[in-house]
């Protein structure tokens, strides 16, 4: 029997009772994380211990929904590390003209900010009709509000110089309408854009893609979910296909990752290599 | 030269975190640069960084430390006698089996890798066997995590805000709890050298 201490007791109980409740699998997160976002909605909500936290979602949904954006969101921005986009832009945008159809996963995409940033660059390399991106999170909520792409006015300024570092052609300001504190995505940025739901820690494949995107979010991750999450990405990808991950997460700890070659290896760009 | 009255106590620190912003290149090179090749506890550290400062820090403290210092990688299991340092525009956090985590959670204080993170989960997973050490700064973060390891039964310990090169971060701990111990940055090393290690 493990000697836990009793938040940690109560961090288990409480994800399990969202298990089988809900169905969301936040089992094999990453404790440390989960434990903060939790300890966060307690002093946000106002509600004085994790145990009595799990019996008032158990009877109320509301409640729940609230507390499953704060366990899910991915904070991000747009051009989140330029590197990696200056990365794709080099290598990986020259193969990509070749094909007639690019199937491309962006997963967690969470309220769309990275998404839409590839979505810009396809259509400066002008190959964004020739794309059919499936952008995936968990969350209801997130997806809403990226299929929305209206975003605090305030990041502007930083998105932009992110743009621009990635090798950004135009101007950033192109590409959103400013209206009081917030700016509007060009809804033409939308039109090949597909958001749903989908959870990588019980869904499964849906389909095979050239490139799968899937940044700072397997971070959360434990060990074990981390590889169901590798597996799935290596049965989703097309012969040669590519994986994007964020710039601290890597294949080279899973036992895939003989299944993959770098294509620009601190960007973790990489390349099934059947 | 300091009271011993942990003496008696074999190898009582697993870890050592340290917290520090501005002027903290400089301090941590002067620390780091003295701390015994056989010092044992693993030393965990959040310097406030640039987001695209990269690798930087890591490589330029590993030529002045006897110990080696790296970037703490995602998963990572924590080893004694290292020197990790957070990566830039990533929380650092210690899981309870004493592995990292990383996390790009919102900023907090202002700062992503942010000190009260990296303590807090540090105090929850090393208990009694953590020393937290806060060092220059203009901000105050840090000083919630400090509590968090005095309140675990850990040690604590603040640079002297007449040594440091900004006060602030110093001062804010030193008004947030009943710090252990208040020492010169010169001083510092020599301590966990004696005390710690």
């Amino acid at each position: 029997m493990e000697n836990l201490k009793n938040e940690s007791i109560e961090v288990k109980l409480l994800l399990d009772a969202i298990y089988m409740k809900y169905g969301y699998d936040f089992r094999n997160y990453s404790k440390a994380s989960i434990k903060r976002r939790i300890e966060g909605f307690l002093s946000q909500s106002g509600i004085g211990s994790i145990s009595f936290l799990q019996h008032e979602i158990l009877y109320n949904q509301v409640l729940f929904g609230k507390l499953l954006s704060q366990l899910s969101v991915n904070v991000t921005q747009m051009f989140r590390d330029p590197d990696f986009y200056s990365a794709l832009i080099k290598h990986v945008i020259p193969e990509l003209k070749k094909k007639k159809i690019i199937k491309i996963w962006h997963a967690g995409c969470s309220t769309g900010e990275e998404v839409y940033s590839l979505a810009i660059i396809l259509k400066e390399e002008g190959l964004y009709n020739k794309c059919r991106i499936y952008a995936t999170d968990m969350d209801e909520i997130v997806l809403q509000k990226a299929k929305k792409a209206i975003y605090p006015i305030k990041y502007i300024q930083e998105y932009t110089l992110n743009y621009n570092k990635a090798g950004g052609q135009k101007s950033f300001n192109d590409y959103y309408t400013a209206k009081y504190d917030f700016a509007m995505l060009d809804s033409g940025l939308k039109e090949n854009i597909l958001f749903s739901n989908h959870n990588l820690a019980s869904d499964s494949v849906f389909g095979e893609m050239d490139i799968i995107i899937c940044r700072n979010v397997m971070i959360y991750f434990d060990r074990e979910l981390q590889e169901r999450a590798f597996k799935l990405f290596k049965d989703s990808l097309c012969a040669r296909g590519i994986l994007c991950l964020g710039s601290k997460e890597t294949i080279r700890i899973s036992e895939y990752s003989d299944a993959f070659e770098d294509i620009v290896a601190p960007q973790k760009i990489y390349r099934l290599t059947k | 030269m300091f009271p011993d009255k942990d003496a008696g106590r074999e190898n009582r620190f697993e870890a050592v975190v340290v917290g520090v912003s501005a002027g903290g290149l400089k301090a941590l090179q002067v620390i780091l640069s003295e701390l015994d090749k056989k010092f044992h506890p693993s030393v965990i550290i959040v310097q406030h960084i640039s987001p695209a400062a990269d690798n930087f820090l890591p490589r330029f403290l590993n030529k002045k430390s006897a110990l080696p210092v790296k970037q703490a990688d995602e998963k990572e299991v924590i080893k004694s006698g290292y020197v990790y340092i957070a990566p830039p525009d990533y929380h650092l956090l210690v899981e309870e089996d004493k592995t990292f985590s990383l996390s790009v959670d919102g900023k907090i204080n202002y700062a992503r890798p942010c000190i009260d993170v990296l303590f807090e989960t540090a105090a929850y997973a090393y208990g009694a066997a953590l020393v937290g050490l806060l060092l220059t700064g203009a901000n105050r973060d840090g000083s919630q995590g400090l509590k968090k390891i005095k309140e675990a039964g850990g040690l604590t310990i603040v640079e002297d805000p007449k040594t440091a090169e900004v006060p602030i971060m110093p001062q804010g701990a030193i008004k947030t709890l009943d710090v252990d111990h208040i020492l010169s940055l010169r001083t510092i090393a020599p301590f966990l050298n004696i005390q710690v290690a």
